[in-house]
């Protein structure tokens, strides 16, 4: 192949005078971006090669390096923007579907920062959650629609096994092989310190991690990659992934050169082999195909397991989670179109699937219409990026959320979104040795606990401010969220009013 | 025009605004059901006169009609009398009407703006019932949820068997001489004075709201509204008026009428325990507390509140979980006394035998003596 004709997208900007040459970025770097000239005894930068990991800039004891925007000065254009152009031209070259790594970051709306939450005044004291108690336990199950009590005050009824959770968010599926087994480490070791879940994806689950077994929510997967009887036995709880927002309709990937060993292993399959989970499931064609492998599933774990099913928010979003209520399902996960992942193609992440927030108003909507609603969690995921997120999203009828890359972020992720090049330099996406170890498991587990905890009191002082103590009285409640800059047909859409309403 | 939707031309009332209220509530009730007029309970809520301003009151009572207790007493209120045409027609259509009649009222000066307000003794016509797989109870809720939502300038005030609510605006004691209260013998009155922070005016939003012979007079502001009504509105429930009172009254019906829950575990659904407390019960209590919040968690009233429930077979008094709003209780022999204030229990008992402030969420129960449950079994 020729010569590139793309211009490096980034600048790398090195103070000669702060510089003292000491090969830090050199050694730190995975995508040769920096090295040492021998006879320059100087070090240089392949700006080319450069991703803005920011791994170098932030190592560098001298604080000499900035990365920049390359100053690209491309003649104006409205309809054929800078990234147009670069994406063409490097499909030119390369003739492949264009990759892509962590959600869709296009400048469409983030419905969240257009929901602004209320607070108490006068007629309704709000509460200090440092004076009061103020819960956020949550249960994840499918709930029976009434209770039997008998008269000497004992329960009649059965109730579906439930997860239990400290707060209304987990960690979201991702998969041994996607990130590395320390990554994997910090989330299993951080969901069991907080008291919630982490959810393996579907690289099944690393012998190293059975012991966090009762914070682990095992995935099944169209691949079926490391599903075994001691597998499903083993998890809290059991998810089919049907779908995934940055990808729906979309299987997986997972190239040879990951498969070292230990994800070998762990998936049950040979050494370097490409790790392909199709697009469907090719057992399940139709609802009733879903059906059988939720009881498939729950025969296989004795019924001690709530099954959930994970899907892409699509257009049709509330039939098809309806549907999978009556299909057994315990939870429902809906994954919005800003949901992240290792690996799509790009127009598929930035084209397909809605926001989430539509989707969990549509879904919560539907499932309360059809009488059904108590018989099902619904689990948000897909661009929760802070506590307000998670309010808004409960408020809007989640019971709970999970979060993917707002955990890696915790753990150092840059989001450079370069996962798919497998050299992640945090040591988070990747399976290399040397940059593998770069995650302190230790580390990355106070962070993310640390993460988890400041939000837990966020949510408090949000509840309590609208003087509420129990995170069950925002479920579904609407009348805490008002609009700002959205049309009447969005506010209907999401069942809330406008401010000032 | 009081139906459902959006009412042209007119202030907001209930059902097209939300509107938060301050209150004062009373409770009285004698336990061997002996009955006495309503003169004590307009004394008891007139002494909390400065908890309200004039702009709702009421009162229901509960043994009123001896005479007529096998049929369902509809208390209507219509703003025409072609309103009250149209709905007479549709009570013929699918009821048995015993008896119609106006509500004997007085003059009052302040009393302004008042609906043509009747009473009919009805009973759903069996064979209706039997057509639609209905019990007369779960008819009746149908019909007034209906005639509520449907029927432009009528409004069902209550529907009980010998029980009815009387409620308008103005303040309680007003309205209590409104309705010529003193010439009624009960053995169970709640009475209700409202502060709402917004001037609807509007006679259908006064306290107690009722639904067959349960009736609530409520202080305060649920903050968990919004849960709830979706919650409720997955039962079939309409929540028409947009009011917390309306919302625990058909929580109170969902929980004992639908779901025949023993009184105590309905009253633990609103105002449950704290994790922390649940964790230290006794092993049986723990997994009654938790299976309850773990089905019923949208039930929770969140929220401040002092809530009086009025029934056929007794009355109880219940505070949310962390008492922010004030309830006191009393006993005298027979009487139990329930209200915001004890200066509203000592203007009609001047000597207790027991006084007391029941704790956050404990409700203070007073049942009927013989009557075993609180759902009759239909």
């Amino acid at each position: 192949m020729g010569l590139s004709m793309l211009a490096p997208e980034y600048r790398v900007d090195r103070d000669k005078e702060r510089c003292i040459d000491c090969k830090v970025c050199v050694t730190q770097c995975p995508y040769d971006v920096h090295y040492f000239d021998g006879d320059e005894e100087k070090v240089f930068a392949r700006e080319e090669n450069c991703v803005n990991c920011h791994r170098c800039v932030v190592l560098c004891p001298t604080r000499a390096l900035i990365i920049r925007k390359y100053p690209l000065e491309l003649r104006e254009n409205s309809a054929w923007k800078e990234i147009d152009i670069r994406q063409l031209q490097k499909q030119a070259e390369t003739g492949g579907i264009l990759l892509s790594g962590m959600g869709n970051p296009k400048p469409l709306p983030v419905y969240w920062d257009k929901i602004l939450l209320n607070a108490s005044q006068v007629t309704n004291p709000s509460i200090d959650p440092l004076r009061e108690p103020m819960e956020l336990k949550t249960f994840l199950g499918s709930k029976p629609e009434r209770l039997e009590i008998g008269c000497d005050g004992s329960v009649k009824t059965k109730i579906a096994p439930q997860l239990e959770l400290s707060a209304p968010v987990m960690f979201t599926a991702m998969s041994f092989g996607s990130i590395s087994l320390n990554a994997c480490r910090v989330l299993a070791e951080a969901a069991h310190d907080l008291g919630i879940y982490y959810n393996t994806g579907e690289g099944g689950l690393h012998q190293s991690l059975y012991e966090f077994a009762d914070n682990t929510i095992v995935q099944v997967a169209s691949g079926r990659f490391g599903v075994n009887s001691e597998y499903l036995k083993t998890g809290a709880g059991i998810e089919i992934k049907i779908g995934q927002g940055a990808k729906p309709g979309i299987g997986g990937h997972l190239p040879g050169e990951k498969v070292r060993e230990e994800v070998a292993a762990t998936r049950m399959i040979p050494l370097g082999t490409d790790a392909i989970s199709p697009a469907p499931h090719h057992d399940i064609y139709s609802i009733e195909d879903l059906r059988q492998l939720i009881f498939a599933l729950k025969e296989a774990s004795d019924y001690e397991k709530p099954v959930s099913v994970k899907i892409a928010a699509v257009h049709n979003v509330a039939a098809i989670a309806s549907g999978i209520a009556r299909a057994g399902a315990d939870i429902i996960t809906i994954d919005g179109f800003r949901g992240g992942t290792g690996a799509a193609p790009t127009r598929i992440r930035d084209n397909v699937g809605i926001p989430i927030e539509f989707a969990i108003s549509a879904v919560d909507n539907r499932l309360k219409d059809e009488g059904i609603r108590n018989q099902v969690s619904v689990v948000a995921a897909g661009s929760i990026r802070n506590s307000a997120d998670i309010v808004k999203a409960v408020a809007l009828g989640a019971d709970a959320v999970y979060i993917g890359t707002a955990a890696l972020l915790a753990m150092g992720c840059h989001l450079c979104r370069k996962c798919y090049m497998g050299k992640c330099s945090w040591g988070i996406a990747t399976q290399q040795p040397h940059l593998v170890k770069r995650l302190n498991p230790e580390i990355g587990r106070e962070r993310l606990v640390n993460l988890v905890t400041g939000w837990k009191h966020e949510i408090k002082e949000i509840l309590g401010g609208m003087g509420i103590n129990a995170v069950d009285s925002l479920r579904g409640n609407r009348h805490m969220l008002r609009g700002v800059d959205l049309n009447s047909r969005e506010l209907d859409i999401l069942g809330i009013k406008a401010a000032g309403e | 025009m009081w139906g459902s939707g959006k009412r042209f031309g007119r202030k907001p009332i209930e059902g097209d605004v939300r509107i938060p209220s301050g209150c004062a509530v009373s409770g009285i009730m004698n336990k061997k059901g002996k009955l006495f007029t309503g003169e004590t309970i307009i004394q008891s809520i007139s002494i909390m006169r400065d908890r309200s301003n004039g702009l709702g009151g009421g009162f229901a009572a509960y043994g009123i009609y001896p005479d007529y207790q096998d049929f369902y007493a509809l208390h209507v209120f219509f703003e025409s009398e072609e309103n009250q045409r149209e709905v007479e027609l549709y009570l013929k259509e699918n009821f048995l009407v015993e008896k119609g009649e106006k509500i004997p009222t007085r003059k009052v000066s302040t009393i302004l703006d008042a609906p043509i307000i009747y009473r009919y003794f009805i009973k759903p016509r069996a064979e209706i019932c039997e057509d639609v797989c209905m019990s007369p109870d779960e008819f009746m809720v149908r019909q007034v949820m209906f005639i509520n939502s449907s029927f432009q300038g009528a409004y069902v005030a209550s529907s009980g068997k010998n029980m009815g609510a009387f409620k308008g605006v103005g303040y309680p004691e007003e309205i209590g001489e409104f309705y010529d209260l003193e010439s009624y013998k009960g053995y169970l009155w709640t009475a209700h004075g409202r502060f709402p922070t917004n001037t609807p005016g509007w006679w259908g939003g006064a306290h107690p709201f009722t639904l067959l012979d349960w009736s609530v007079v409520h202080n305060g502001e649920i903050s968990s509204y919004g849960t709830n009504r979706r919650y409720l509105e997955e039962f079939g429930y309409e929540c028409s008026l947009q009011t917390d009172t309306e919302a625990a009254t058909y929580l109170f019906d969902l929980l004992l009428r639908r779901h025949r829950m023993p009184l105590e575990a309905a009253c633990q659904v609103l105002a449950p325990p704290f994790w922390e407390e649940i964790e230290r019960m006794p092993e049986k209590e723990k997994e009654t507390a938790r299976a309850l919040r773990m089905v019923y968690g949208k039930g929770l009233l969140n929220g401040p509140f002092s809530i009086i429930l009025g029934s056929t077979n007794g009355m109880v008094a219940i505070n949310d979980r962390i008492k922010l709003r004030p309830l006191v209780a009393a006993e005298q022999g027979d009487m139990l006394y329930v209200a915001s204030e004890e200066a509203a229990i000592i203007e009609v008992c001047a000597c207790p035998s027991r006084v007391w402030t029941p704790r956050a969420g404990q409700p203070v129960i007073g049942r009927l003596e013989e009557v075993e449950s609180w759902v009759s079994v239909c």
